[in-house]
């Protein structure tokens, strides 16, 4: 497969962040009330995530090794000022729909993980398409999880009715705990059809939300793949 | 006096920083396997979130509001939270290594515990002072730990049942936070 689809592929399905390496789940839990939402969050982080890759990826050389984490911090956190201040210009009510959330992408480890992960040993163009990918299979799972949560809760798809009006919808789907269970479900029934999430580690401590054991992760990752 | 005893039931049970605004859950979700490491961690949180609900009220009313830089404020406090945590990190093992050595890894791990950024912006979006902000940041430090240990001690029990396959590990511990979260929703009913 051509390397610059296979970043695509393993983004979206083999390396799903949020369904196999459950990687930012405070975004994916806290806005997933609505599919919309889950598009918004998933595509401004998309973003995101491509920018910071590309520029991590072209400064990767002048970085120096001490200091390249509150460098990243600080590239990620300028990007994320830029994309709320345009969100707030252009989409105000997706803007006011997911609120502290956006400014919250600073803090989300998909990014500093793939800056940490890929951008800092690849080239631009494949680090982009590595953002790509990243970026979209967060988008489709957050979207998935705000699609069944809304069919449950409130009844509609996208905004549009799909459950006749005589059947009452679970309301508890779109209050937190629904977010809690609805991912719950969606790692068991991956568990059950023998996708292999990364669940295991999870239950170790390092959950590759921290920098500093993100590149642990990844060696043992490796080393556990072999 | 009411309001700023309101502030602090509401940010640990009313409105819990984890089980009802989903930040932090990384840490929730990944520690929360050992009671001992859960209380350490829950007592970093503590620290630091005060310190930095202060601190990042004190630089928000004093230098970024009177110079017209609201947009900054992310940057800003984000690169003031990793600089917090060093400088407490250092003042820890310098004053007491017993605190230190029990807190471990958990200190460095809390700049990227969204929990500490939510606060320091949730805190400028409500417009709270600086009592306001360090109780509001006590109060939700206080929900998280609660939160936490809570969670861990549920899990100590789980270990010991005979779960099916597929609920091991990360869906059983989602779906006890689910329950939790259902039963803190009870807490809603305590906001006059």
């Amino acid at each position: 497969m051509n390397k610059y689809v296979e970043r695509l592929y393993n983004g979206l399905i083999k390396e799903n962040p949020t369904l196999v390496l459950m990687l930012g789940m405070c975004p994916t839990l806290a806005v997933s009330t609505q599919a919309m939402n889950g598009i918004g969050m998933g595509l401004s982080t998309t973003a995101v995530l491509i920018l910071s890759n590309l520029v991590i990826s072209l400064l990767r050389k002048s970085i120096p090794d001490e200091v390249r984490l509150p460098s990243y911090i600080v590239i990620v956190a300028s990007l994320v000022t830029v994309t709320e201040l345009l969100m707030e210009a252009y989409v105000p009510s997706v803007y006011e729909a997911l609120g502290i959330y956006i400014p919250l992408i600073v803090v989300n480890c998909i990014i500093l993980g793939r800056a940490e992960a890929y951008a800092n040993k690849n080239t631009p163009l494949l680090s982009v398409m590595d953002g790509l990918g990243m970026g979209l299979g967060f988008t489709v799972a957050l979207t998935l999880a705000g699609l069944v949560r809304e069919v449950l809760g409130s009844g509609t798809a996208f905004g549009f009715r799909v459950l006749p009006e005589s059947i009452e919808p679970i309301g508890i789907f779109i209050q937190p705990p629904g977010a809690f269970l609805v991912i719950a479900l969606f790692i068991v029934i991956m568990n059950a059809i023998g996708i292999k999430t990364r669940q295991k580690k999870l239950v170790e401590g390092c959950d590759g939300c921290c920098s500093k054991c993100s590149s642990a992760c990844e060696k043992s990752g490796e080393g556990s793949a072999k | 006096m009411k309001s700023l005893i309101l502030i602090i039931i509401g940010g640990a049970l009313i409105n819990n920083v984890v089980l009802n605004q989903f930040l932090g859950i990384c840490s929730f979700l990944g520690v929360s396997r050992q009671m001992k490491a859960s209380a350490s961690l829950g007592v970093a949180v503590i620290f630091v979130l005060t310190i930095a609900s202060a601190v990042a009220s004190l630089l928000y009313d004093f230098v970024l509001q009177p110079l017209g830089l609201d947009f900054m404020k992310t940057i800003v406090f984000i690169l003031v939270i990793a600089a917090l945590v060093q400088i407490v990190e250092m003042f820890l093992k310098k004053t007491s290594p017993a605190i230190y050595q029990a807190l471990g890894i958990f200190l460095p791990l809390i700049t990227t515990n969204c929990a500490v950024l939510g606060v320091a912006l949730t805190n400028v979006q409500n417009g709270y002072n600086f009592i306001e902000s360090v109780l509001s940041g006590f109060g939700t430090a206080l929900g998280y730990t609660l939160a936490i240990v809570l969670l861990a001690s549920i899990r100590t029990r789980i270990c010991e049942e005979d779960l099916p396959e597929p609920l091991r590990g990360a869906p059983i511990v989602l779906i006890s936070a689910a329950l939790m979260s259902i039963a803190f929703m009870g807490f809603s009913g305590l906001s006059f």
